[in-house]
């Protein structure tokens, strides 16, 4: 007996039915919900930004453009700017970069291009992951009482013996850009390995058929065809990296040695934007905090800008990796 | 083995050290398997594949059968699979490729390998090609070597004026022929193909396979297809294989091998007669 076969009131009877009342409601409410959550998640940014924004506005007044320019930052004449705390945040990541870039990328290989056993590549991946979830400040103790006295006797004999190179021009006292950087490194490792990782992983098995088939060592198989298939996720990588590396506050305020000084020496000190806004908002007065909150905008719009372009690549690789 | 290397074909060597082609020295690779193991899995039993010289050799049989399997044991791509094991002896050019002291990577220099899905590598028209000279540190004419070779494969009128596009942007025919031209352009002694037509649509599988008749004027080939119509169509000596589920494995297995026509004719064995009818597959 068919009466209406659209109604919701037949179910049980073995014949298909509609979702019940009760049914459409709870598919109503949990679409709400995701809304509800996505929504707040975004208002929350935009508010973020616009208090960020409004705090800065009196120091935007005040100091215009000159403040990305200026290298002054006194409080006493309220004059501010933020040259070189943006060198500083620039040559640090960009260095950090270097050195986890080359890191990440070979340890992407060595975990992916079958030079390890499977489990044992397994767990060398999570050994590298927990590099993530060390907390910043530690990494700050860890180069204040290692790396600091490690590279001390290094850098006083790079400086004696090749001064003349501007890299090496001073001596290292104690915190400085050197210390900071291989710790920076350290700490962008996780992210650009297992990006990197991502990357090899998603080159399809024929490709790796078609290197060895044509007679490839190893080496070959990976320089001329894995790497180059890579690229755009390696360089995704290396972008989201660098992002980390631009933002990375605590470890930075702790080892960089808060110099208002634009250097190209790895030894002499140096301040990031990050580490500026960590070490000056404590005391800092109501004219100053303005002007922290300047260089926090300037902070976010290099930060979102990099991020942006990270995304962008890794996109246009997944897209490549379609067709 | 590099002895050999060095004189223009390696094939013309081999009946240099005879004088007259015998038999024997028809043979350019010498399959003698006596089992493939994938760990404990036993894949394919005992089979003598004979692979002739100058000659299309077909590799026929229904799925599971270890055509594949065999065919990819002659270049030594199976290394790449972990739990690989080969037991017997595969000779070629005199020597057993299996050999310890043998190199893999040389064997595949020699013995070349098309496909079933075309792989090109993300790289230009002209730079697939050329890969091959690149890595076997070719001295000669590039440019001449890749023309030549994308003349071979019947590639050359349609890419001459894009060899420097992306290999990924041509049409899976003509990425499938970009791979054979790849494969050829180092001059390789035999070339193995894996199904090579399964991915292309007809029009695309006639041109490969009007190719391939091509192709055996300077290369062995051995190509390994699902279409029997095809293996009659391009293969000069056709090796009927079968998979055996008596003793609750399944394990792939020679059953027959001889001149094409005969085989599809007058078949000796009565399961190379029920396949060919097409009463299992």
């Amino acid at each position: 007996m068919k009466l209406d076969p659209f109604c919701a009131e037949q179910g049980g009877s073995g014949e298909p039915c509609a979702p019940s009342f009760l049914e459409i409601l709870c598919d109503r409410g949990f679409r709400w919900l995701t809304f509800a959550a996505g929504g707040i998640v975004i208002s929350l940014g935009l508010y973020i930004i616009f208090e960020i924004g409004s705090a800065a506005v009196p120091a935007m007044k005040d100091n215009g453009l000159g403040f990305f320019v200026s290298t002054t930052w006194d409080v006493a004449r309220n004059e501010f700017g933020i040259l070189a705390e943006i060198w500083g945040t620039l040559y640090s990541s960009l260095l950090a970069l270097l050195l986890g870039g080359f890191f990440g990328v070979s340890i992407a290989i060595f975990f992916t291009q079958g030079y390890l056993n499977h489990r044992v590549a397994q767990v060398f991946r999570s050994i590298i992951q927990l590099l993530a979830a060390i907390p910043s400040v530690v990494y700050g103790l860890w180069g204040i009482y290692v790396v600091i006295p490690a590279l001390r006797p290094v850098a006083s004999w790079l400086n004696e013996h090749f001064g003349f190179i501007p890299f090496f021009g001073t001596k290292l006292s104690g915190p400085g850009l050197a210390p900071a950087v291989i710790v920076l490194a350290i700490m962008i490792l996780p992210t650009v390995a297992a990006i990197s990782q991502d990357a090899f992983k998603q080159i399809p098995y024929k490709v790796k058929e078609a290197a060895y088939g044509m007679g490839t060592t190893r080496r070959e198989a990976i320089m001329l065809v894995m790497l180059p298939t890579a690229a755009n996720g390696i360089m995704g990588a290396l972008v989201l990296g660098f992002g980390r590396a631009l933002g990375e506050t605590m470890a930075l305020a702790m080892l960089i040695g808060n110099a208002n000084q634009i250097s190209l020496s790895l030894f002499s000190p140096a301040k990031t934007l990050a580490s500026l806004l960590a070490s000056n908002f404590p005391e800092a007065g109501a004219v100053e905090v303005s002007a922290l909150m300047y260089a926090a905008v300037a902070l976010l719009i290099i930060t979102v800008g990099v991020n942006a372009l990270g995304a962008f690549i890794m996109s246009r690789s997944k897209r490549q990796e379609a067709i | 083995m590099k002895n050999n290397m060095t004189k223009t074909t390696p094939l013309d060597a081999m009946e240099q050290t005879t004088g007259v082609p015998t038999e024997e020295n028809q043979i350019a690779i010498d399959a003698n398997i006596e089992a493939i193991y994938y760990g404990k899995f036993r894949a394919v039993r005992q089979s003598h594949v004979p692979i002739r010289k100058g000659e299309i050799t077909g590799f026929i049989g229904p799925s599971g059968c270890g055509k594949s399997t065999v065919l990819r044991s002659l270049n030594r791509m199976n290394d790449l699979i972990p739990t690989f094991k080969m037991k017997g002896h595969v000779h070629f050019m005199g020597q057993d490729i299996y050999d310890p002291a043998i190199d893999p990577v040389v064997v595949r220099r020699h013995i070349g390998m098309v496909f079933q899905q075309p792989n090109p590598f993300a790289m230009s028209i002209y730079d697939n090609v050329a890969f091959g000279l690149k890595i076997n540190r070719f001295k000669g004419d590039v440019n001449q070597r890749v023309e030549e070779a994308l003349r071979e494969a019947a590639l050359w009128d349609e890419v001459k004026d894009k060899l420097h596009s992306s290999g990924l942007a041509l049409s899976g025919g003509q990425q499938q022929r970009l791979c054979i031209a790849r494969a050829i352009a180092p001059n390789p002694t035999v070339l193995l193909m894996d199904e090579p037509c399964s991915a292309l649509d007809p029009i695309a599988t006639r041109k490969v396979e009007k190719l391939m008749h091509e192709l055996k004027k300077h290369y062995t080939v051995a190509i390994v297809t699902h279409n029997m119509q095809q293996a009659q169509r391009v293969a000069d000596t056709t090796a009927f294989f079968s998979v055996d589920i008596s003793d609750g494995e399944r394990c792939g297995y020679l059953v027959e091998m001889g001149k094409t026509e005969e085989l599809f004719e007058d078949p000796k064995q009565e399961l190379t007669r029920k396949y060919i009818r097409g009463e299992f597959s």
